[in-house]
């Protein structure tokens, strides 16, 4: 009996995860972290943007690693289209001491790299490091218009055949539904701070 | 003599075959009597290697169920010869290690499992085509609690 409500217990935690992910079209959650300059960036800063590229990453991880190169390029290209980069690192840095915030003002991105100390991955659903979540400002403010990867190889930018991540932004900028709007992909999971 | 065989014995560690989803998934949807428990892990993944001693352990394979572990690495394959295969000879790891090759995990992932984010480490236990998945860190505890589960459910049917 104690197994079968551990495992209850075990599967409402589960479907809270899962509960707890923002869906496609829903309003995206408002947040306030401090970014690598000790400034605050919020979500509601990018008003006048057409949309953010909201990504969960963090310094230790393989995956993450992979993809700094091609997060650059990404902002590159896409904030002059009035779609940048906003990342956000969700680990303490007590399991990885990489995670902390000296080492993500070492890597001095273009781009906010903010340090989540306030459960934001939480309001999202974000689950690992990398975790898009690409955010289109409509009418009524910020939604979700797509979660998941960046595209379909993550050890070999040379071997990309799909861009998922781009594909998605340029079917919002051209007003078409997203197709797929949610993919998935191996990430480390994401070490909280205990709030 | 003794340096020979310090330099030789690590050297015995086990081979690591190199396995597609669908080996993978052909392998433990099957019809007998073994509860399959199928762990997800890389070297570089914190989380896993701490918790791989869980599945070595005596008290799990203990039990009266026909248990087989089985380890899949999801170490990049450039790094089999330098990261994975030194791992093991260094930890012992005695249970049957796989490395996936795979490409695309948005096509593979779901095939697992309908339930898994992509987050590692990630269980999945497996007994005549049921099963039950866990994602995140599990302790022995809830380990056996799963593999229980699969068993009652199978009684129960």
């Amino acid at each position: 009996m104690k197994q079968v409500i551990l495992l209850l217990f075990g599967l409402m935690v589960s479907l809270n995860a899962s509960q707890g992910q923002v869906k496609v079209g829903d309003k995206a959650p408002g947040f306030s972290l401090m970014n690598t300059d000790y400034q605050i960036v919020s979500l509601s800063d990018y008003k006048q943007q057409d949309g953010v590229i909201l990504i969960f990453t963090c310094n230790h991880c393989p995956y993450a690693k992979f993809y700094e190169e091609r997060i650059n390029q990404l902002h590159r290209k896409y904030a002059p289209q009035s779609f940048p980069v906003v990342s956000i690192n969700p680990n303490d840095s007590v399991k990885y001491e990489v995670d902390g915030f000296s080492y993500m003002v070492k890597k001095g991105y273009d781009f906010p790299y903010l340090l989540d100390n306030k459960g934001v991955y939480k309001a999202y659903g974000a689950t690992k490091t990398p975790h898009v979540f690409l955010l289109n400002n409509t009418d009524e403010g910020f939604r979700v218009a797509y979660i998941g990867a960046i595209d379909d190889s993550p050890q070999d930018a040379d071997e990309v055949e799909e861009k998922y991540l781009e594909a998605a932004i340029e079917a919002v900028q051209q007003g078409k539904n997203v197709n797929p709007s949610l993919t998935k992909a191996i990430g480390c999971s994401i070490k909280p701070f205990v709030l | 003599m003794l340096f020979l065989l310090g330099t030789w014995l690590p050297m015995m560690g086990q081979k690591v075959a190199e396995v597609s989803a669908d080996d993978l998934l052909a392998r433990v949807q099957v019809n007998n009597d073994t509860t399959y428990v199928i762990n997800f892990w890389a070297t570089w993944c914190g989380p896993c290697v701490d918790e791989l001693p869980v599945f070595e352990s005596e008290e799990l394979h203990a039990g009266d169920v026909a248990l087989k572990v089985l380890l899949v690495s999801l170490d990049f394959k450039s790094h089999k010869e330098t990261k994975l295969l030194p791992f093991l000879r260094s930890r012992s790891v005695e249970a049957e290690v796989v490395l996936l090759d795979e490409r695309n995990p948005n096509v593979w992932i779901d095939r697992i499992d309908e339930a898994w984010s992509g987050a590692i480490p990630a269980t999945l236990v497996i007994k005549n085509g049921v099963s039950v998945f866990y994602e995140g860190e599990l302790d022995l505890q809830h380990l056996q609690s799963l593999i229980a589960t699969i068993n009652h459910q199978k009684s129960s049917l």
